[in-house]
């Protein structure tokens, strides 16, 4: 039943066949969407009519391919600029976050720490709504004592940024932590012992030990943001995401450059997915 | 060692200014807010007064509640699959097959992971579909002469809940495997036991820590969660993050939605409070 146990063929083929199952069926509905972006139909359904690329390069009336449809683009962008905001507002915090719980000694250290780890077990809808409600509080009452109208306290672009680092931080305290907790000490203590600042220990000789943990939380709030929509949704201004964009084509104007932007984000993952295997390979 | 005090405390702040002001600005005041914007209501002469209204209609409506219940129940029970599905899957992983092999197929599972619920879903309602990929394979291959309704069910919205949020139990699960001896299990299996009781008495309580966490953010991501109820469920599967989205939304009911999503967390810090409880396990695993 393990790799060193001699177990039945029928076991054997038995598990094999059942994890084959589980395999594909996780696979099926990315491969369903990547090939249909490709068939040459208006519709998004087979029979398969031939290959096509119209779906990412057409400017016909009738198919408007993904690389022609300036509202998809300007989401796309949207998403990506959003993403990257979050990714370094939230690695910067939550490393900051990491590097006070695991280091730092102070009261109610606990009940912070409590509150840092909430965000994994609130819904994400919860989030969006009770920032919509405290943001529309805060601008109302801003605009009532002083006459101001600040995008910031609107659903906005930069509400949304706010609303996906809120929980995007915890996770990049976790990863943080998790690299932070094979750290010796007292590597920092010699260099405080051979006269360095404390903040210039951490600056020298902790940060450059979680670099790659750093780097990886990075990737992780990028793509947390980029694929998030439970908490976007409710602050969302006039400029969508890409997953918002797609969530109202969905539900009101299908057609296959759907599944040419789905299965661009799927290559674009399979890209990274491959080359972290790759990278997590060279490093014992 | 000594240092000179004012410039440890100058790194001090330096740290916790920054978390204290992501912590209360975006976690402790929008869940104070969420709760008091749940106990007002809008009065005849257009002012907001404390009242327990909110929560009262739904208490009365028959519709929320009953969809209240229903998430529940369908959360739990979708966590429960998750957990059947998932775990031979992490334990293949991590004891059965060779390390190159599970180091390919993380990467499979990682691919779903990091895609997006949004594309996920999107591909299942192609799979699912009256004219979709399913039936008209089943049609072709003659099998069945009409399609089959799946899309828009209770069997598509399962489908949909647990595809998401499956692999959330895999993860924690395979890393808690990893750290079993696998002489524990030779010893066991030298001394004659099954297989089965070697699973339930000695592979399954050693990995109940990672079991947990899995639950837990399993039924989290289930529970909250809107894209596979709204556009795979049907008329008839309605979830309640939907009707905190109305409330918001649609009908521009504020503080009603504020009601309803306090419900919500109620109910899901609840059932984690208990799972927590029951296992004995602390919060702060979870996330590791």
């Amino acid at each position: 039943m393990i790799r060193s146990l001699p177990s039945s063929t029928l076991y054997r083929a038995t598990y094999r066949a059942y994890v084959l199952l589980f395999f594909a069926f996780l696979l099926m509905p990315l491969v369903a969407i990547s090939v249909l972006a490709f068939n040459d139909s208006d519709f998004i359904s087979l029979p398969w009519n031939g290959f096509t690329l119209d779906w990412f390069f057409s400017a016909t009336d009738e198919r408007y391919g993904l690389f022609a449809d300036e509202e998809l683009l300007t989401s796309i962008y949207t998403s990506l600029s959003t993403g990257f905001f979050v990714a370094v507002l939230s690695t910067l915090v939550g490393t900051l976050a990491a590097l006070l719980f695991e280091e730092e000694q102070f009261r109610l250290k606990g009940l912070l720490y409590f509150l840092a780890l909430a965000p994994l077990v609130i819904p994400g809808v919860i989030l969006g709504i009770s920032i919509l409600l405290t943001a529309t509080a805060a601008g109302n009452h801003i605009e009532e004592s002083f006459g101001l109208d600040v995008e910031l306290f609107r659903p906005s672009y930069w509400l949304v940024i706010l609303g996906q680092f809120s929980f995007a931080a915890t996770y990049v305290m976790l990863l943080v932590t998790a690299r932070l907790k094979k750290f010796d000490r007292t590597l920092e203590e010699a260099a405080l012992s051979l006269k360095a600042t404390r903040l210039e220990a951490i600056g020298y000789v902790t940060i450059p030990f979680l670099r790659p943990a750093i780097i990886g939380a990075f990737v992780v709030a990028f793509i947390l943001s980029f694929s998030n929509i439970n908490t976007t949704i409710f602050l969302i201004g006039s400029d969508p995401t890409l997953p918002i964009d797609l969530y109202s084509r969905i539900r009101f104007s299908s057609t296959p450059v759907l599944n040419a932007v789905s299965f661009m984000v799927v290559l674009v993952i399979s890209v990274l997915a491959i080359t972290n295997l790759f990278t997590n390979r060279s490093k014992p | 060692m000594m240092k000179p005090q004012n410039e440890f405390n100058f790194t001090f702040y330096l740290l916790i200014v920054p978390v204290l002001l992501w912590l209360i600005f975006m976690i402790v005041i929008p869940h104070a807010e969420l709760l008091i914007s749940s106990f007002l209501v809008e009065n005849d002469d257009g002012e907001m007064v404390v009242s327990f209204a909110n929560y009262i209609e739904f208490f009365s409506q028959k519709i929320y509640w009953l969809t209240f219940v229903k998430t529940a129940a369908y959360s739990i029970g979708v966590t429960l699959l998750a957990f059947i599905i998932a775990f031979p899957i992490a334990f293949y992983l991590t004891k059965v097959t060779t390390r190159k092999n599970a180091a390919f197929l993380m990467v499979l599972l990682l691919i779903p992971l990091w895609v997006g619920e949004l594309v996920t879903v999107y591909g299942w309602m192609v799979l699912l579909g009256d004219n979709g990929v399913i039936n008209h394979f089943l049609m072709t291959i003659g099998i069945i002469n009409e399609p089959l309704n799946m899309l828009y069910t209770n069997f598509s919205l399962v489908i949909g809940l647990l595809y998401m949020s499956m692999l959330f139990m895999v993860i924690p699960v395979m890393s808690t495997l990893q750290s079993l001896d696998d002489s524990l299990i030779e010893a066991a299996c030298d001394l004659g036991a099954s297989k089965w009781d070697i699973f339930t008495k000695i592979i399954i309580p050693y990995s109940m820590p990672g079991i947990t966490s899995g639950a837990i953010i399993v039924f989290m991501l289930v529970i909250g969660d809107y894209l596979a109820p709204n556009l795979l469920g049907g008329k008839n599967s309605l979830w309640f993050t939907e009707q905190i989205y109305n409330s918001f939304l649609q009908t521009f009911n504020w503080n009603e939605g504020a009601a309803f999503g306090f419900l919500l967390l109620l109910l899901s810090s609840g059932i984690i409070w208990l799972a927590l409880k029951v296992s004995g396990q602390k919060l702060e695993k979870v996330g590791t």
